[in-house]
This record gives structure tokens, sequence and C-alpha cells, in this order.
């Protein structure tokens, strides 16, 4: 392109978009940094009152404290802790993404069913001891919670797919299929015993407090598996929001992108909603969050949109616990209270367009 | 000099046949190639075939692509609007599709000089969002460019400009294919580009290819009859250029 460009004078761009990556780069360690204090706050709070000293004894010289102390911070409080940050940082990424590849700012696992499917495949296991893969009998629960999330995902994925079908088309779908998978649900709870009654209804309001350190490192497994696989893609799932023709123009197999992130958004989706329950906020605001600050570069939108949901969930876990003093009310109750009073300051306060 | 080739070439939705056995002599670089049709007639389909987009029936050969070129880039009609990207941000994009995270100095210089030749500096950082149609395009032939193309594929690029914009980008890309010895294929609705700026011409209609050659032997006013259904003359002007004027639909 030399001859003909270079008759021009060349106004130089690159000096202002370094400092924007550098700006964003700032933000990102800022929200990390903020997620750094919001856990160490929901591990110092809890029903059973210690200091921060005592706390900060019990983390790094778990040798010179109580056997009680030591077993609320390792055992109940950092597991809660950890359990927040990895289940908002897996439904905001999946949000996220849907909302990448379904062109659709509403996609979010809770909105388009996926979460309801994945608590209708646990129901299933918990109530009626139907493994969907009977294969593995012993992960019966995740494993059913997954499969139904990946079919639903796949369904919502085929009729993406048909020509003519328009965002609203798909958003309607999603509205469907949660209030099929609801009432599926409700049947359930009719016909189960009463033991299993209170595990399923565990999972309607959603709650951190069953969090264990086997369930976070599953959780936070989940996200080692798919955050690497999002960063490869991450100049064409960027692409994607070019629009189809121009992603594919620019190299892209969009169909085949599609049904990868489909599936790996399946898995982000199931397994939390498999051990925490039905968590509905952050997987739709927080890829919203990180779309107003850093923008759609998937380059900085990825790391955001884990870190924004990791955060959002952290901080609804320590209002939790604040609301009414000694009790730690169901997160998922709470997700919605915290987060739309600041998710609306954001829309209305950000000058530039969240989509 | 690169130089591109179809041989019955064919494309389908479905069961759908939109066109079949479209074969043509080389079209080599250095020149623009005009592709006209009546709305429908398939020139998006077409230009997605030679692309590689679409599978169909048929040979598409580019030979002599230049190292560190590609062969073919296909430039859709429209670029997202949606997207929370900003102008720059949209181009380098485009520039570092399948490569690493890490932008180079030199990328960003070649997007420097791309905006600034097609004028258009002052929207590097604004969103695409806030963009006028005819910005969106002139925003979608830098991403087409700044992949070094050897064969570019323009699927009406200039249908949301405004007049000066339409002259502007057809005479900007007509120095460059000589420049750069780049085949550029563009599909246009207005017949005076087409005599304007393209040397050849390809005219297709009823999923077939009815003429292609040399755009005046091809535009003549029994094709602008059989195609769009219009009785028309192609006439020089005052100025020696030829036109087409029309008298009134057939």
């Amino acid at each position: 392109m030399v001859a003909v460009l270079q008759d021009q004078p060349i106004v130089e761009g690159r000096g202002r978009y370094r400092a924007l990556a550098a700006r964003r780069i700032l933000i990102l360690s800022g929200l990390a940094l903020a997620l750094a204090l919001s856990i160490s706050i929901d591990i110092g709070l809890g029903p059973a009152r210690y200091t921060l000293g005592e706390v900060l004894s019990a983390i790094f010289m778990p040798d010179t404290v109580s056997n009680q102390l030591r077993v609320v911070v390792w055992d109940i409080r950092m597991p809660i802790a950890l359990m927040a940050v990895t289940v908002g940082a897996c439904l905001s990424l999946a949000g996220a993404q849907m909302q990448t590849i379904l062109a659709n700012p509403l996609a979010s696992p809770f909105t388009l069913g996926i979460s309801a499917a994945a608590g209708f495949g646990a129901a299933l296991a918990l109530v009626a001891g139907v493994a969907v893969f009977p294969a593995a009998i012993q992960f019966m629960v995740p494993i059913n919670a997954f499969l139904m999330a990946m079919l639903a995902s796949l369904f919502i994925y085929g009729v993406s797919t048909l020509r003519g079908v328009s965002v609203e088309t798909i958003v309607l779908l999603g509205i469907a299929l949660v209030f099929t998978f609801n009432a599926l649900l409700s049947l359930l709870q009719y016909l189960a015993s009463e033991q299993a009654l209170a595990a399923v209804v565990f999972w309607t309001m959603g709650s951190l407090t069953k969090a264990t350190w086997m369930k976070v490192a599953v959780t936070f497994g989940v996200l080692v598996i798919c955050v690497p696989l999002f960063a490869r893609r991450a100049w064409a799932l960027t692409a994607l929001r070019l629009g189809d023709d121009k992603a594919a123009s620019l190299g892209v197999n969009v169909r085949g992108l599609r049904l990868e992130t489909m599936m790996l958004v399946s898995l982000l989706a199931a397994i939390p909603v498999s051990f925490v329950g039905t968590i509905g906020f952050v997987g739709l605001v927080g890829p919203h969050i990180a779309r107003m600050v850093v923008g759609e570069d998937q380059r900085f939108f990825l790391p955001g949109s884990v870190i924004c949901g990791a955060l959002l969930l952290s901080a609804t876990s320590v209002v939790s616990k604040m609301l009414i003093p000694g009790a730690i009310l169901p997160i998922g109750v709470i997700t919605a209270l915290v987060g739309v009073p600041f998710f609306f300051s954001l829309i209305f306060t950000n000058r530039r367009r969240a989509w | 000099m690169v130089a591109l080739k179809l041989e019955d070439v064919g494309a389908h939705y479905g069961r759908v046949q939109v066109f079949e056995a479209i074969s043509t002599d080389w079209l080599k670089g250095g020149t623009l190639t005009a592709l006209i049709g009546p709305n429908a007639a398939g020139k998006s389909t077409l230009f997605k075939r030679i692309a590689g987009l679409l599978k169909g029936a048929g040979v598409v050969t580019v030979e002599d692509v230049r190292e560190g070129f590609r062969p073919i880039c296909y430039m859709p009609q429209d670029t997202g609007a949606n997207a929370v990207l900003t102008v720059y941000e949209s181009i380098l994009l485009a520039a570092k599709q399948g490569s690493g995270w890490r932008v180079a100095d030199g990328d960003l210089s070649e997007i420097d000089r791309l905006l600034s030749a097609l004028h258009i500096s002052d929207l590097a950082f604004r969103d695409l969002g806030a963009l006028s149609g005819g910005q969106r395009q002139l925003v979608a032939i830098a991403q087409a460019l700044v992949r070094k193309p050897e064969v570019l594929l323009m699927d009406e690029p200039t249908s949301a400009l405004d007049l000066f914009r339409q002259i502007e980008v057809l005479e900007f890309m007509k120095r460059l294919a000589m420049a750069e010895g780049m085949a550029v294929l563009i599909a246009l609705h207005d017949l005076n580009h087409a005599l304007r700026y393209c040397s050849q011409t390809l005219v297709i209609s009823g999923g077939k290819l009815l003429a292609s050659g040399a755009t005046l032997d091809v535009i003549t006013p029994a094709m602008l009859r059989d195609v769009y259904r219009v009785d028309a003359r192609v006439e020089n002007c005052t100025q020696g250029r030829p036109l087409v004027i029309v008298d009134g639909t057939a």
C-alpha cells in the first residue's frame, strides 16, 4: 500500500491507542485490587465475631490459633469467599460470551434458560435419582446439570442459526425455556420428598453456604479450562461483534466458533449452578459493566468480565453477611438487590454506549 | 501481477441454486472490475463464493500472489454498528486476526497510514456505533485494506456515501489498484461509476453471467433493457466521458 498511502500527511493515532490500552490495563488492575479487598472483607466477616487480627493469624499462622477459629476461617469462610469469586467469574464470563456469539445484550445463562435447565437437571438427580449419564453416578448432580444446560444451549444455538431468526426470537425462546424448566422444576418439587424438596429449594434461592474446597477447585478448574480457550480466540470473538459476514470475511470460522463457545458457556453456567443454585444477575450485568469500562476488545473484555463478575458476587457475599447481623442471607436474593441500583447508576452516568 | 479466474463456479443456499456455471477470463491485477446486476442477482453470493465463504461447484484460481499478501479479501456491505469498539480498534482487529495478542508499532503505523489516506483520521477514536452509514463504509474499506489483499471483493462500497465521497473512494481505489497491482472487483449499482472507473465489467442476472468484458462493450442499451428493464442510451458527455442516460422503463 506504500505508493498511494504515503502521498497523504499521516495523522498519528498510535500514541493515543497505546494510552487507551494502558488506561484499560489500569482499570483492570484497579478492579482486581477491589476484588482482593472484597475477598479479604468477605473472609473477615461472619456470624462468629472474630477480630481482623485473629482472622489474619488463622490465615497466615494457622498453627497458632484455636481449632475452632481455624475451621471457621479455613473450612467455612474461605471456601465461601472463593466460591463467590469463582462462581461470579464463571457466570459473568458465560454471559459475556453468550452476548458476544448471539449478538444479544439480553443473553445470559439465566435469561436464556440455561441456568433453569441446569437446575432442573440437578433436581432430577436429587428428587428422582435420574442420571442423564449413568456411567458416572457419583457425579450425578453436576453432570445432570451440565448435560441439561448443554441441551438448552444447543437448542438455542440451533434456532439461532436458522435463517430469518431475529435476536428478539432468541430472547423469546429463552424466556420460554425458563418457563418450561421452571414448570418442570415445580413438578419435581411437588413430587419430592421433604429432604429432596429442601435440596431443590436450595437451588432456586442460590446460596454459597454449602461451599467446600472441592467445589471451589472444580469451579476454578472450569475457569482454568475456559479462559485460555477464549483467550486464544480473542480476536475472532471480537470480530463476531462486527457481524457474521464481516467476521467470516476476516477468516473466522463463525459456525465452529459459535458451537465451541456455546459448549464452553454451558460448562461455565452449569457447574456453578449445580453447586450454588441459580444466581441470576451476575451473568447479565457483569459483562455489561466490563463492556462499559473496557469496551469489547476481548483482550480487555475477557479479563474484565471475569473480574467484574467475581467482584460483583464477592461484594454481594459481603453484603449478604452484613444486612442481618449474625445471619447469612441467600446470595441469589441479594445479587439483584445490590446489583440493580449499581447497574442503573452506571448506565445513567456512563456517556459511552453500553451496547 | 495477480490474476483471478472463475471456471464453472456455482453456489447455493441449501437447495436454492443462486447461480451456476460462471466462468471468466483472467481478471488481471492493477484494474477495477465492476460486478453489476439487478437486486438479488447474487452479487454478494458470488463474492462470498469467490472468497471461499460459500462452497459450491467450479474452481476459483488466483495466480501470482506475493509473499506477505492475502490472496482474496471480501468486504461485506456493512460492518457492525453495535460493537463497543473504536474505529481504530476495529481496524486493528482486522489486521491482527489469526495472530497473537501483542500489537507491534508497525501494526499501528499501518492503521495510521490507512486512516490518513481515506481521510478518516478524525474518526479514529469514535465508537463504531456513533458513525453514519457512510463513515462505517469507509472504515470497512480500511478494515479490508489493512489485510493486504491481492484480490479485493468490495460489496457496494459506495452505497451509503455522498457523491463527493463516492468519487473520492473510487478514485482512491483505482490509484491503489494501479500502484499495488491489486485486482479489485466492485459490486456497483451506479453504472456511470462503472463506466468511469472500471475497465472490465461482469453482469449477472437470473443466476447466470450474462456478459463480461470491457466496460464500454458490456454496458449497452440492449443489456440495460434485458437486465434492468429500462430504455437507456450510452453517450459521451461534453468532456468525452461515456454516460448512461435513462429515458424510461422498458
